[in-house]
């Protein structure tokens, strides 16, 4: 399927040339693009397709609320700097005050701008996203969107393909974000590197169509350059009647089209990859980095146990960043704050999720528990089926969309020390605060988290 | 961009693998407009102390490292958050080449793209390299990119893999814009199809 949509997006690929890859949609926000701006008026460029790009502010935006003025000076001056250059360079743009507005990578979908076979940038890594219904998506830096503002093209060496089957029926309890850590469990954050990930198998064409966004989306997280799952019946369905999507007969026409997509019977992948759904746990990080993660019923490693000396010091570093002692339950270790939000689990079937396991329950003493939707539209469409009154009920915070914790940008962030459960896609140090440490894990799990005060077994729950 | 052909530099080894974005460049920093002024805050989280002051036990704060422009890091260096603001800062700090085992993708093509030079080698050679600018007071490496090579002071040579296009760029200068602009025709025949 990468080779296919790699086929028919070439522009030129030449011996001995880097090829340049033709790009369907740019997706741009507002902090990795003012510098990409800047370039084109210092050499006088131009955006060469307005058409096809679409912007958003997500990464800084308050999720409070939204009629007083913005505290933070610098992250107005971003947003301010967006819209200034949106509007010089013609760029439609679904600002702070638009129902559209969102995380870049909820809205994509939503809006109907992502379609199968599409090639699909973003100045963030998580646009892998995108992949889950059969696009090329992926991440980009900053010269690479001045680039692509400016020719609609980008140079692009060819990756190589990596097939990850999951066979199999998930158990109870067990979710999307479950499998996408498991795997990054076991091949490690560069397991992915220098490839294009598809995931195939019964227990991934299960999957609706959001959970596969989460699967996609960190795909990133275990080094791949793109993430994605071939199109089918409940893809067509989702996009169907969707703002941007095609309608009518040119909609019949492209679903035709669309199911040349997957890659063909008998193919081969440079790499392949088996697991089994059954043997899937509901997972929790420990470390810092998506690939420290171990089931619930586990414990936290200890570093005498690791194979190499470079291992055995990075578990000692994490450790000490996360003041966890090696042999420690996971079901022992309290939380501070609980986080459900981010581009991996905020999208409507994320809140659903989590509101069943918050339902007529309550938050445990001492613990600040809040959620932030993906977009607007999420969070209409949740306020609509009364989401919103359990969460608040049940004692969370109920807040605007946005990126919010899952990088701490605005001001939602942790203190130093404080730990959290979150449902987002990096627990680097500092990521969601300096000295924050950060849990990774579903949302069920979260909101269970929230109501114990410590991870639990949302199975035994 | 400036042409990169060849570089004679001070070493300074930081032995941590995974080495990811974050670390390079704090987000805070990330809320600015501008395009310079990041090699102050490279590391930040590790350079500086909490009241602000250089960290006395963090390694680009030694005296001895104080004019290095080549880094030797652990494997998977760059990983995490796409930001170019990571090379930047390394760049406005100084550095001129980066020597590891491995490198996270987007990373390694941000490194072409302003000027930087990661070079992968084995992680016996990386081990031994840092070892050795750990031990020796001023210690120095030649990387000279037209023969793809990294030349120790004894003249001990290791030879390293680049894609022949970001050499070509490396050594011209070239900005990638322009190069693709010149087949407008050909994206605009693509355009039309
Ligand atoms: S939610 Fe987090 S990972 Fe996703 S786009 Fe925003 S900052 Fe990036």
């Amino acid at each position: 399927m990468y080779e296919k949509i790699w086929e028919t997006h070439l522009v030129r690929a030449s011996a001995n040339e880097v090829p340049i890859l033709y790009i369907d949609t740019h997706l741009v926000h507002e902090v990795t693009s003012p510098q990409a701006f800047e370039g084109l008026r210092l050499n006088n460029r131009k955006v060469r397709r307005p058409d096809l790009t679409f912007a958003t502010m997500d990464h800084n935006v308050p999720t409070t609320d939204r009629s007083l003025p913005i505290t933070d000076l610098i992250a107005a001056k971003q947003m301010e700097t967006l819209a200034e250059n949106c509007a010089e360079f013609d760029i439609p743009l679904y600002d702070i005050d638009s129902p559209e507005q969102g995380i870049v990578h909820v809205i994509g979908p939503e809006l109907g701008i992502t379609l199968p076979g599409k090639t699909i940038v973003c100045g963030d890594s998580h646009t892998s996203t995108h992949g889950a219904l059969g696009a090329l998506a992926f991440g980009i830096g900053t010269s690479e969107i001045e680039h692509v503002l400016a020719t609609q093209c980008l140079l692009q060496q060819k990756s190589e393909t990596f097939e990850i089957r999951i066979d199999g029926k998930l158990p109870y309890g067990v979710t999307a974000k479950d499998i996408i850590l498991s795997i990054i469990g076991h091949i490690g954050i560069d397991g992915g590197n220098g490839a294009v990930v598809e995931y195939t198998g019964s227990a991934i064409r299960a999957l609706s169509i959001e959970e596969r966004m989460t699967v996609c989306n960190m795909s990133i997280e275990a080094g791949a350059r793109a993430g994605m799952i071939a199109p089918d019946d409940a893809t067509y369905e989702y996009i169907a009647g969707k703002r941007f999507a095609p309608k009518g007969e040119e909609f019949d026409a492209a679903v035709e089209n669309w199911k040349h997509l997957p890659t063909d019977e008998g193919a081969t992948y440079d790499r392949t990859l088996q697991l089994d759904a059954a043997d899937i746990a509901p997972q929790v990080t420990w470390g810092t980095n998506p690939g420290m993660v171990t089931d619930v019923t586990g414990r936290v490693p200890d570093p005498a146990d690791m194979a190499t000396t470079d291992e055995k010091t990075a578990t000692e570093h994490a450790l000490a960043y996360m003041d966890l002692q090696p042999g420690t339950p996971i079901t022992d270790i309290p939380v501070d704050r609980v986080f459900i939000g981010s581009c991996t689990n905020s999208r409507i079937s994320d809140l659903r999720a989590a509101a069943e396991v918050a339902k007529g329950r309550k938050v445990a003493e001492n613990i600040s528990a809040m959620v932030v939707p993906g977009s607007q539209a999420v969070k209409r469409q949740a306020e609509a089926e009364g989401l919103d009154e359990v969460f608040r009920e049940a004692g969370f915070e109920w807040r605007e969309a946005g990126c919010s914790m899952c990088l701490g940008m605005n001001p939602d962030t942790l203190s130093p020390g404080q730990r959290c459960a979150s449902t987002s896609n990096r627990n680097f140090e500092g990521r969601q605060g300096k000295g924050g440490r950060t849990h990774l894990v579903s949302p069920q799990m979260a909101a269970a988290t929230a109501v114990t005060g410590r991870f639990v077994d949302i199975r035994k729950f | 961009m400036e042409a990169f052909k060849e570089h004679v530099g001070f070493v300074v080894p930081l032995d941590r693998i995974n080495v990811d974005t974050d670390q390079i460049i704090p987000k805070q920093f990330l809320k600015r407009i501008e395009r310079t002024g990041f090699g102050e805050f490279l590391f930040n989280d590790w350079r500086y102390l909490e009241n602000g002051d250089p960290n006395p036990e963090f390694v680009l704060n030694l005296p001895r490292y104080a004019n290095a422009s080549i880094l030797i890091a652990g494997a998977n260096f760059g990983c995490g958050s796409s930001r170019e603001h990571a090379p930047w800062a390394l760049q406005q700090y100084g550095f001129k080449a980066i020597l590891a085992p491995s490198f996270a993708d987007i990373f390694r093509n941000n490194c072409y793209k302003n000027g930087i030079l990661p070079i992968a080698l084995p992680a016996d050679v990386i081990t031994s390299l840092g070892e050795e600018a750990h031990d020796t007071e001023g210690y120095q490496l030649m990387v000279d990119l037209e023969a793809q090579s990294v030349i120790c002071p004894d003249g001990t040579a290791h030879t390293f893999e680049i894609g022949d296009f970001e050499k070509y760029c490396l050594l011209n200068g070239l900005d990638e814009i322009g190069w693709t602009l010149q087949y407008e025709a050909d994206i605009a025949a693509f355009e039309n199809r």
